[in-house]
């Protein structure tokens, strides 16, 4: 029972991953708090909905829904970030909410606020291990959001695009002094999260076969929780952040009812931010003036 | 006043009176997106004086504002250990805690909500805007204000100049809180109810939305970002579905064009208004017409 609940968190938990991921990617990297991340979740589920709907294969359709998130993901990075990055960095936060907003009510205008139903694309098979049962769509949830994350990881690791990414994490002045453009990565980075985004909201919609013009916002602020219970910026810690917070809040509902998710998940967000307000995986703010 | 236009200016008020709640600590660089755990905190305890100790509303209101700055006091020792963006986050998580413990907390009704047996007129809330307006603007005149500038534009040369910057931090969290437990105990006893899915995460974004649209600069911009936030909606309620779709891009557009908000220090008349205050730090100054200019 407590194992098949284990399973059930940490598949939840993949998809928070891929939020956490794209959140610390905006963060650590850029110093921007991204509210526009969940919209981009919607954005991934909706838009690969409506293309299946329009008959187009999955692939295609999933394609298509990643490419609607970067394009829109681009015009936060122009509008948002690029117009306010010299000052405080709350500012964009303003903007990139806007582009929530924005997102939620063009497709409550397109599609109606109702749950819509999503094609089940992963047929629908159980793996029996040792008496725990996994879905199908659970288990490429997964498979997906790790396989994503070692991409990102050794990509900023051992590339040298990764090179220059984490150089302007570090110090933005002295990535331009080194003759990095700034300009041409930024972008790129905005892309990238994107992509994670997105793929999170077509794995969500997989798994719970249902997709909705405010699917991103739940999701999204766990996401947000799991970004900083793991330490911003910290790519294994956003992995290790999401699947503590999935396992968190599966347990909670079966151990002590639906109603206490929040108090457990957030509680437990509030007490890692007291006793090591760096994270679990953080560094601790040295750079940080006083 | 027909009570549509009454009903709207109240709205008007609850979010003027959030607005400032976020402004105080925003004055001094401190994000605080956890304010709805603060509202909710004042609107329950206002209410459970009320219904179950008797309080005159009058008593059991301030009351609510003294427990929300309690807490605040409470938990900003902790959490202000940790800086800038860990800050903000902390308070996230905080708000986000307070409404979950207040959704399952039985003695004020857990899920179902919590009605309140005394009710305060929109003439109540109008005049106790009024006041918390009021009190903004005297303290925007006061050392205290300066200091909180001083510390958003540098920590470090306002340490250095004998100003106890911890302590200043910790007083604008708190005042703030108190000013959001005030306008939560109004909230409570207007609507005669008071339900623990109001105080939602969004709620406390929206609000700092306003804060950062109307500037953070000058003590008229949380006024100015709440009106434009309540207001422009109505205006827009013409536009059928598609309100919500311009009114988002009507931020989009206002921050790409002024990301320092709608009201900057720059401007004349508030710099006329706060006249005792010689020459604010000229790195806000500096930056505001620096962007004008561009």
């Amino acid at each position: 029972m407590i194992a098949q609940q284990l399973v059930n968190g940490l598949m939840l938990g993949a998809i928070y991953v891929l939020v956490a991921v794209s959140f610390t990617l905006s963060i650590g990297i850029l110093n921007f708090l991204n509210f526009s991340i969940p919209g981009l979740f919607m954005v991934g589920g909706m838009v690969t909905w409506v293309l299946i709907g329009k008959g187009l294969h999955w692939s295609l359709a999933i394609l298509g829904a990643v490419a609607a998130a970067g394009l829109v993901a681009l015009a936060v990075e122009r509008l948002s970030y690029r117009r306010s990055q010299a000052r405080e960095p709350e500012v964009p936060l303003v903007s990139s909410l806007g582009f929530l907003v924005l997102l939620e009510n063009l497709a409550l205008v397109g599609a109606g606020s109702d749950q819509q139903a999503f094609p089940a694309l992963v047929p629908d098979f159980n793996l029996r291990i040792a008496g725990l049962v996994v879905g199908g769509a659970q288990l490429v949830s997964l498979a997906v959001a790790l396989a994503l994350v070692l991409a990102i990881s050794l990509v900023l690791s051992r590339t040298s695009l990764g090179r220059q990414v984490r150089s302007i994490a570090e110090s933005r002045e002295t990535a331009v002094i080194l003759g990095i453009d700034v300009g041409r990565l930024v972008p790129a980075i905005f892309l990238l999260s994107a992509v994670f985004t997105a793929l999170g909201g077509v794995l969500f919609a997989l798994n719970y076969l249902q997709v909705s013009p405010f699917m991103g916002e739940g999701v999204g602020f766990k996401g947000v929780a799991a970004m900083i219970l793991g330490g911003m910026g910290s790519i294994w810690g956003a992995v290790a952040g999401g699947l503590l917070i999935g396992l968190t809040e599966v347990l909670s509902i079966t151990y002590l009812g639906a109603d206490v998710v929040n108090v457990t998940v957030y509680g437990l967000l509030l007490a890692v931010m007291v006793l090591r307000p760096q994270g679990l995986f953080g560094r601790p703010p040295a750079r940080e003036k006083l | 006043m027909t009570g549509y236009q009454s009903g709207l200016l109240v709205i008007l008020c609850f979010n003027v009176i959030a607005a400032y709640a976020v402004y105080l600590p925003m004055a001094a660089g401190q994000l605080n997106l956890g304010v709805a755990g603060f509202m909710a905190t004042g609107a329950y305890a206002a209410a459970y004086l009320t219904n179950e100790a008797g309080w005159p509303m009058g008593a059991a209101i301030p009351a609510g504002g003294a427990c929300a700055g309690l807490l605040a006091l409470l938990v900003a020792v902790p959490i202000l250990r940790s800086q800038g963006i860990y800050l903000a986050l902390a308070t996230f998580a905080l708000g986000q805690v307070i409404a979950a413990i207040f959704l399952n907390l039985d003695v004020v009704g857990g899920a179902a909500g919590y009605p309140v047996s005394a009710y305060a007129g929109p003439g109540a809330v109008f005049a106790a805007t009024a006041a918390i307006l009021a009190a903004m603007l005297l303290l925007s005149r006061t050392r205290f204000a300066l200091y909180l500038t001083a510390i958003k534009s540098d920590p470090v040369v306002t340490d250095l100049m004998g100003v106890n910057v911890r302590a200043v931090q910790v007083g604008a969290l708190t005042l703030g809180a108190v000013v959001g437990g005030l306008g939560g105990g109004l909230y409570a006893h207007h609507f005669s109810f008071v339900e623990a899915q109001h105080f939602n995460v969004a709620l406390s974004i929206f609000t700092v939305l306003y804060v950062l649209l109307g500037g953070v600069q000058t003590v008229w911009g949380p006024l100015v970002g709440a009106a434009f936030f309540t207001l422009l909606p109505e205006m827009l309620r013409a536009g059928g579905g598609w309100r919500y779709v311009l009114f988002a891009l009507l931020i989009i557009g206002v921050m790409a064009l002024r990301p320092q908000g709608l009201v900057t220090a720059g401007a004349r008349w508030p710099a006329r208004l706060r006249g005792r205050i010689p020459g604010r730090p000229s790195a806000e100054t500096g930056l505001s017409t620096e962007v004008s200019g561009s």
